[in-house]
């Protein structure tokens, strides 16, 4: 019996310890896998340079740090959410409902998508967003009439493409890299192709079309992935006709397995991307808790850290790793030592 | 009677004549059929014991070289003139150079050495040579000069940790073929490398930053090391030890030595069985229900981890003490109770010391399977960028976030950088050693301690 004592009692002092010693002294990010590898790139830098203790950085998606960076204000949530998205309406309301009604954002630069395959599969070295729509999209136009993907190969309906069976491996839905990938390609596919007008000619309203757009063959020959980059690299390894969704950094980073493919004739380099003329492409942020700044310890220092031009400058480690400067950088780095809020200016 | 058996055709309706030596067909088909039982026996060992090599080398083959590490020996010029501009020698100026103030100092040493050693080559400036070393250089001779700033203005010897790149081409894998689209080294990097590697500058040698160290960021996995993770894993199992053996051991001798035998104990004993087998991410979304958001401990903290993994073997603890109370003779509880003890001191004198090792032994198969879980800690954060702090004191070895042995390899195995893919095929060897030292300790007690009767 004394031992059932000595657990219950261990027990409740863990319990209270816990909770008196959670006056934490150390920055706490989580949310975009994506902004992940750049966080934790900097968080390490900032740990040798400063006092303070390396910030904590978690992954989990965009959704589901924003969802825990509005769950409210003190110590026991977060204090910074990453997100390869801009923050949401619902989720601004979200935040305010919950007492987090000021928040700072922070664009730390952009991060292109590339479309790559196999060092020595097939020649997939040039798309269109048609090709792509063609080759994924639920319904397409073949001579003028809307009907459901026919294409097996991806010669059937570019004779520029090999005459390879059409095997793709794409972001699941939770990814914040199937939003871009279905409004800057599919979308501009299904434009191009004319797939767009038919639709609307055939009595849809525009959103609708849209939506029917955006949808992807459930045939088989385009796969979800729902995993990291890592994952898709290893479909692509064992399949040598299959092209894969992959984030700019990541190809960097496995150049000797990777092909990339140029989009509209582009190829994706960090310097195309930042002029702007590599077509699929989106900007990366973090969200800080200015209720936070100057409660938790280092918070700002993090945030001025991040965005300082030895850190993501051109020249810096994130360039290094694959992020795409921002050219306006030098504004963000004002309006986080100002602690401007989104409400502020819009 | 073989005789007569033999010669039975003279007695009507005899069975049919057969010698005992000689052997029938239906014993030579059930000999057969034992024949083949065996084979299949054999088969099925042969067949686990061919995959269990397969994977034990194909574990060895990738993890091997993560225990080695490429160095780049080279005396750096500490110049005053950039690390204390006030020339004032004061602790705070010298702190605020950052580590970009300390990078061009290595490059530049870097480049010195190769102009000395009379290496030919087609770089022309100190910056070319980031490539070569580790963007963990920087931070190592800044620790260095802030805890002794009388080292400035003097060379000092320094062993930086090559890039990961260079490092890869020493073991093999990054080649000349594969580096052609690599934006972070070119084959005249390799070719340098191949120059210093003669004259001693660069060399490979035991990797104990990899046992010691903290995980690094992606940019510099030849940093990366499993130290902290362990020291969660360590904190984790402390928790484990102190909550669920007391605990499990408690409820088992109440249940096997005190409880009635009626319907509700019944109804216990099924579901402590039934837990044991449910699957451990179930234990996760608990821990993240009960620890987290209800009681509001700190996300990523040994202590959650340690109080999950506790639910997790409780039941795998109760078990295995059940098993070993059940063990001991009734014979001693009545020769205790005969001499006039009372039923909690045949219990605690006699029944538990005889079932001690039984109970040692379930524990530490217990520790062991909660060491090597990954499930539940998916779920209460400890996967993910932990810090590269190490804890300060034992409080913050169970409250600060940390990461645990396996989430940290899966951690690695998911990084984009190849370079981290060994590195987790060298965790699961460290991880694999951890359990095999769990499991021998537990055949040895049980070896010393077990009495049959």
């Amino acid at each position: 019996m004394q031992s059932v004592k000595l657990a219950a009692s261990a027990l409740a002092i863990a319990a209270v310890s816990a909770s008196a010693a959670a006056a934490r002294d150390n920055v706490q990010v989580a949310g975009s896998s994506t902004v992940l590898p750049y966080a934790s790139i900097v968080a390490e830098a900032f740990g040798e340079n400063f006092d303070f203790p390396t910030p904590v950085v978690e992954s989990g998606g965009s959704s589901a740090g924003l969802k825990r960076f509005c769950e409210g204000v003190g110590e026991n949530t977060i204090d910074i959410a990453n997100a390869s998205r801009a923050i949401r309406d619902g989720e601004i309301e979200t935040c305010a409902a919950n007492g987090v009604s000021d928040i700072i954002e922070v664009r730390i630069g952009y991060d292109g998508i590339v479309f790559a395959s196999q060092q020595t599969g097939p020649e997939f070295t040039a798309f269109e967003p048609s090709d792509l729509y063609n080759a994924l999209a639920e319904q397409v136009v073949v001579d003028g009439e809307l009907v459901a993907n026919p294409h097996n190969t991806w010669a059937d309906f570019n004779a520029d493409l090999p005459d390879v069976e059409i095997a793709a491996f794409i972001p699941g839905t939770k990814h914040g890299t199937r939003e871009v990938f279905e409004e800057k390609v599919l979308l501009q596919g299904c434009e191009d192709t004319g797939a767009m007008e038919a639709m609307v000619a055939g009595g849809m309203s525009e959103d609708d079309a849209e939506d029917a757009c955006m949808a992807v063959r459930t045939d088989g020959k385009s796969v979800d992935i729902d995993g990291d980059y890592t994952e898709t690299l290893a479909r692509i390894d064992s399949n040598p006709n299959g092209i894969g969704v992959f984030g700019l950094a990541f190809y960097e980073n496995n150049t000797d397995k990777l092909k990339v493919a140029t989009m509209s004739g582009v190829e994706p380099t960090t310097e195309t991307i930042a002029e702007g003329e590599y077509p699929v492409s989106r900007p990366l942020f973090f969200y800080v808790k200015k209720a936070h700044i100057g409660v938790i310890p280092g918070l700002k220092e993090y945030a001025e850290f991040f965005v300082a031009d030895e850190i993501a400058g051109p020249d810096g480690p994130l360039a290094n790793y694959g992020l795409v400067s921002d050219p306006e950088l030098a504004d963000t780095q004002s309006k986080i030592s100002n602690e401007e809020t989104m409400g502020s200016n819009m | 009677m073989t005789d007569a058996t033999s010669q039975g055709g003279s007695r009507p309706n005899a069975r049919p004549t057969t010698s005992l030596t000689a052997v029938g067909s239906r014993t030579k088909k059930r000999n057969a059929s034992e024949k083949r039982f065996r084979a299949y026996g054999l088969a099925a060992i042969g067949t686990g014991l061919f995959f269990l090599v397969v994977l034990l080398s194909a574990i060895v083959s990738n993890g091997s070289s993560a225990f080695m590490q490429t160095f780049i020996e080279v005396p750096v010029y500490l110049d005053p003139a950039k690390l204390d501009k006030n020339g004032n020698r004061d602790p705070e100026d010298i702190a605020k150079v950052s580590t970009f103030g300390y990078s061009p100092l290595i490059q530049n040493a870097v480049f010195e050495q190769v102009q000395d050693k009379g290496i030919a080559t087609e770089y022309d400036d100190a910056g070319d040579m980031k490539a070569l070393i580790s963007a963990s250089a920087a931070a190592q001779l800044r620790d260095r000069v802030i805890a002794n700033p009388d080292l400035i203005g003097e060379t000092v010897d320094f062993q930086i940790l090559a890039s990961s790149r260079v490092d890869g081409y020493l073991k093999g894998r990054v080649s000349r073929d594969s580096i052609t689209q690599d934006k972070n080294i070119d084959a005249g990097h390799l070719d340098l490398v191949d120059a210093l590697r003669e004259d001693g500058t660069v060399h490979k040698s035991f990797n104990f930053a990899f046992i010691t160290g903290a995980d690094a960021s992606e940019s510099r996995p030849e940093q990366a090391g499993l130290g902290v993770s362990m020291l969660g894993s360590f904190f984790m199992m402390l928790v484990v030890l102190f909550l669920a053996l007391p605990i499990g051991v408690a409820a088992s001798i109440y249940l096997e030595e005190f409880a009635p035998q009626n319907k509700f104990t019944d109804f216990i004993e099924v579901n402590i069985s039934n837990l044991a087998a449910v699957p451990s991410i179930v234990f996760g979304i608990l821990g993240l229900a009960a620890f987290i958001q209800f009681a509001h401990l700190p996300q990523s903290a040994p202590l959650v981890g340690g109080l999950t993994l506790t639910l997790m073997t409780l039941p795998t603890i109760v078990i295995s003490t059940r098993a070993s109370l059940k063990a001991v003779p009734p014979s001693i509880r009545d020769a205790a109770l005969g001499v006039g003890a009372s039923k909690m001191q045949s219990v605690f004198h006699h029944v538990l010391p005889l079932a001690m090792p039984g109970i040692l032994t379930g524990t530490i198969i217990g520790l062991a399977q909660a060491l090597g879980e990954t499930a539940p800690l998916l779920l209460i954060g400890m996967v993910g960028y932990i810090a590269t702090n190490y804890p300060d004191g034992v409080i913050s070895g169970f409250l600060s976030p940390n990461s645990a042995m396996p989430a940290q390899i899966y951690e690695w195995a998911k990084r984009a950088d190849p370079a981290y893919y060994e590195r987790a095929w060298g965790g699961i060897i460290i991880l694999l050693v951890f359990l095999l030292v769990m499991n021998v300790i537990a055949i040895i007690l049980r070896r010393k301690f077990e009495r049959r009767w």
